[in-house]
């Protein structure tokens, strides 16, 4: 028997999708001809996909996280004012930034847990207090400035042997995603996905259903403030930094054909996702297209995979012009079946 | 699974079509030279464009080394029936929003200039907190409130405009600063020379430094507000009589990451870029470091008179202006105010000086002490408490 990599349901279409953005951009781009250009769309792309990720172990366990965005803007605003430019105060202000991320996260799982508040009201109650508090503290722009040390994170490359100088932030990225892989196969993130699937059964069966819920959002939350501290090394101090990245994020988890309500997906399609994302604007921005569309694009994705992945398998029955009789039959019935 | 992943493509594709459809007009790559096809924009009139660039040169009126007390091409008016000589004033300020770090160095020095004036005993302020709304109600309140003189500074223009319309029916002074209304009630209407002459600063000096044939890169925040579309409209005439070729325009929201993105995406598709056009330097730091992270010479750039830009002019060479937008304008509506008051006479349309940085003068901007997102341009090095108030 020849060995077969063990891919998750709905790994290999976004992966096929992924591969042919690639293709894409190769022929488009002439950076793209060799690995440079690769790991240079590979940092880039990071902190998406690393939101991404976080925002997967939410959706997978029947949940919404909305707060990712403006929780980057917190960390990033908050590292600048911290460090003010001070090299010397980087060693305690990342530790402070992933803790502030892990207890946002804390408080969105506790609220949903303990409270049984819908996650999609905790999280877009977080992102309006985060996005109100930050704006309060900072009097409506940042102050301070990031140290050469934090940005190089995001920024900056490490030599690797063999490979040369690799980007901070796909290194990050990698051993993020090498950990999520790691977890979901284990028995805590099989037990995630069945929370999403059928929460009832999970706590029939003895699951600590709430406590897998928590550790989804602090996890999210966490990875929210890796993001930040790879944005704001990429791009500097920004008010803006996070805008908008809480519905990139869930995007690219959907594109990766996760299941929106939970019990479905893996998480290389979820980060497979992102990448995509990044590489289809990018390739829009090769061609020329102005990126006044992107959110255009990113809405017809949105709907289109949402589409896909309710239909499931019979979407080619149904996109049939001239159904079999036994197919209209079929159509009769409710969208959802 | 071939079902499965058709579907994926065919979203990717129509996805993709969808959009190549709708090209913007005038960066599509392999267009001849915009120089050939530039379109005027709507928002450009010959006549204040005009004005604007020969205001750039002209010698303003007012004390040297005060710009935020100069005026240009002054037309004086009276104003002695607002005279209440016995001071005890209170001054009132409606204010669009405190959201950006120009506003914030603005309103900082404008509250420093009310220090100054013992015979102001109040300064009441509201900030619209960048509503249309909330400004119009500010501004109604303001009125009935026994205000001295009334300075706002409007949101927007139109939707603004009859709340002003009111204000000075109220026979309270009213001056308008910054962006203007569409009414000439108000007793001032303060301003620098404007958008024509910013975009203009910047787009001549690519015209100057990059060689006839250069690919210019155009970076705008976001279309439709006028200041902005004026900053444009006007490089947009300027580089339609050069050489060069603009080789895209594109809107970055101010978001640095975005911005970085942008250039780093049209190094790789055009192999090199020869200049860099801002309508506002706030991103300016993360259009240089694309091509620093790209390992590439930083071609000529107009950025503005940001700390963070400006130290990065200096450390590293760069080759470059800073058209400003000056924040010593929140000084002048102050000064107005008290002259207004004691029936001095005062401009119609008080025009500013609005000076740019070069690399002849930039070394003296550099304040190392200053936050990176302080504007240098805000003619408060003088004053009492200076700097604290601003860091």
């Amino acid at each position: 028997m020849t060995w077969r990599p063990r891919l998750a349901e709905g790994t290999a279409p976004a992966l096929l999708f992924l591969l042919l953005l690639l293709i894409g951009l190769a022929i488009v781009g002439p950076a793209y001809s060799e690995p440079a250009g690769y790991l240079a769309l590979l940092k880039r792309a990071a902190p998406l996909m690393i939101l991404a990720i976080g925002q997967y172990l939410v959706i997978v366990s029947g949940g919404f996280d909305l707060s990712v965005g403006a929780l980057v803007t917190a960390g990033v605003v908050i590292a600048a004012r911290l460090i003010d430019g001070n090299n010397s105060a980087t060693a305690w202000v990342i530790p402070l930034v992933l803790g502030f991320g892990l207890l946002v996260g804390l408080v969105n799982g506790l609220i949903t847990t303990k409270l049984l508040v819908p996650s999609f009201i905790v999280t877009l109650g977080m992102l309006l207090v985060l996005d109100g508090a930050t704006f309060l503290w900072t009097g409506g722009a940042p102050r301070g400035a990031l140290s050469e040390g934090f940005r190089m994170f995001g920024r900056g490359s490490a030599d690797v042997p063999v490979l040369g100088a690799v980007p901070w932030s796909v290194l990050i990225l990698l051993a993020i995603l090498v950990a999520a892989v790691l977890f979901m196969r284990g028995g805590t993130g099989r037990a995630l996905v069945a929370v999403g699937d059928n929460e009832a059964t999970v706590r029939l069966a003895g699951g600590q259903v709430d406590r897998l819920r928590l550790l989804a959002f602090t996890l999210s939350g966490l990875l929210a403030a890796v993001a930040a501290i790879l944005l704001g090394g990429f791009a500097g101090v920004s008010a803006q930094v996070g805008n908008g990245l809480e519905f990139r994020a869930i995007t690219a988890v959907v594109l990766g054909g996760v299941l929106l309500g939970g019990g479905r997906g893996s998480v290389v399609a979820a980060a497979a996702g992102a990448l995509s994302l990044e590489a289809l604007f990018t390739l829009l921005n090769l061609l020329g297209v102005s990126g006044a569309l992107k959110s255009a694009v990113q809405g017809v994705i949105i709907i289109v995979a949402v589409a896909y992945a309710s239909l499931g398998g019979g979407v080619r029955q149904r996109l049939r012009l001239w159904p079999k009789p036994r197919d209209s039959v079929r159509s009769a019935q409710p969208a959802s079946s | 699974m071939t079902k499965r992943w058709s579907v994926v493509v065919v979203a990717g594709a129509l996805a993709l079509a969808g959009c190549s459809s709708d090209l913007p007009t005038d960066n599509t790559p392999g267009d001849p030279p915009s120089s050939a096809d530039a379109v005027k924009s709507e928002f450009f009139d010959q006549a204040e464009y005009d004005r604007q660039l020969a205001f750039r040169t002209a010698t303003p009126q007012g004390p040297d080394g005060k710009p935020w007390e100069q005026m240009l091409d002054p037309e004086l008016v009276d104003t002695a029936k607002f005279a209440k000589p016995d001071g005890n004033y209170t001054l009132c300020f409606s204010n669009a929003a405190v959201n950006n770090p120009w506003r914030q160095v603005g309103y900082q020095t404008m509250q420093e200039e009310v220090k100054l004036h013992s015979e102001i005993s109040t300064f009441t302020v509201l900030d619209a907190e960048g509503k249309d709304d909330k400004q119009i109600s500010d501004i109604q309140s303001l009125t009935a409130k026994n205000c001295s003189a009334i300075i706002i500074s409007p949101n927007t223009t139109a939707t603004l405009t009859p709340a002003v319309e009111q204000a000075c029916a109220s026979g309270v002074p009213v001056i308008v600063f910054d962006r203007g209304v569409n009414t000439d009630c108000p007793v001032t209407f303060i301003h620098p020379i404007g958008g024509f002459a910013f975009g203009a600063d910047g787009a001549e000096f690519l015209k100057e430094k990059v060689k006839p044939g250069g690919k210019v890169l155009a970076l705008r925040i976001l279309p439709g507000v006028d200041v902005l579309e004026q900053r444009w409209a006007a490089a947009n005439e300027i580089f339609a009589g050069s050489e060069l070729e603009v080789a895209g325009v594109e809107f970055t929201d101010g978001d640095a990451a975005k911005t970085k993105s942008i250039v780093s995406d049209y190094l790789q598709r055009l192999g090199q870029i020869d200049g860099v056009w801002m309508d506002a330097g706030a991103t300016a730091v993360a259009a240089v470091e694309a091509f620093q992270d790209a390992g590439v010479a930083v071609p000529p750039v107009v950025g503005e008179d940001q700390q963070d830009f400006l130290r990065l002019w200096v450390d590293e060479s760069l080759t470059a202006v800073a058209p400003t937008y000056p924040t010593y304008q929140w000084r002048t509506p102050v000064i107005a105010a008290l002259k207004i008051l004691k029936g001095e006479q005062v401009p119609k349309e008080w025009v500013l000086p609005q000076p740019r940085i070069t690399g002849d003068n930039v070394a003296s901007y550099v304040k190392q002490d200053m936050p990176p997102l302080h504007y240098a341009m805000c003619g408060c090095e003088e004053m009492p408490g200076y700097p604290g108030p601003w860091k």
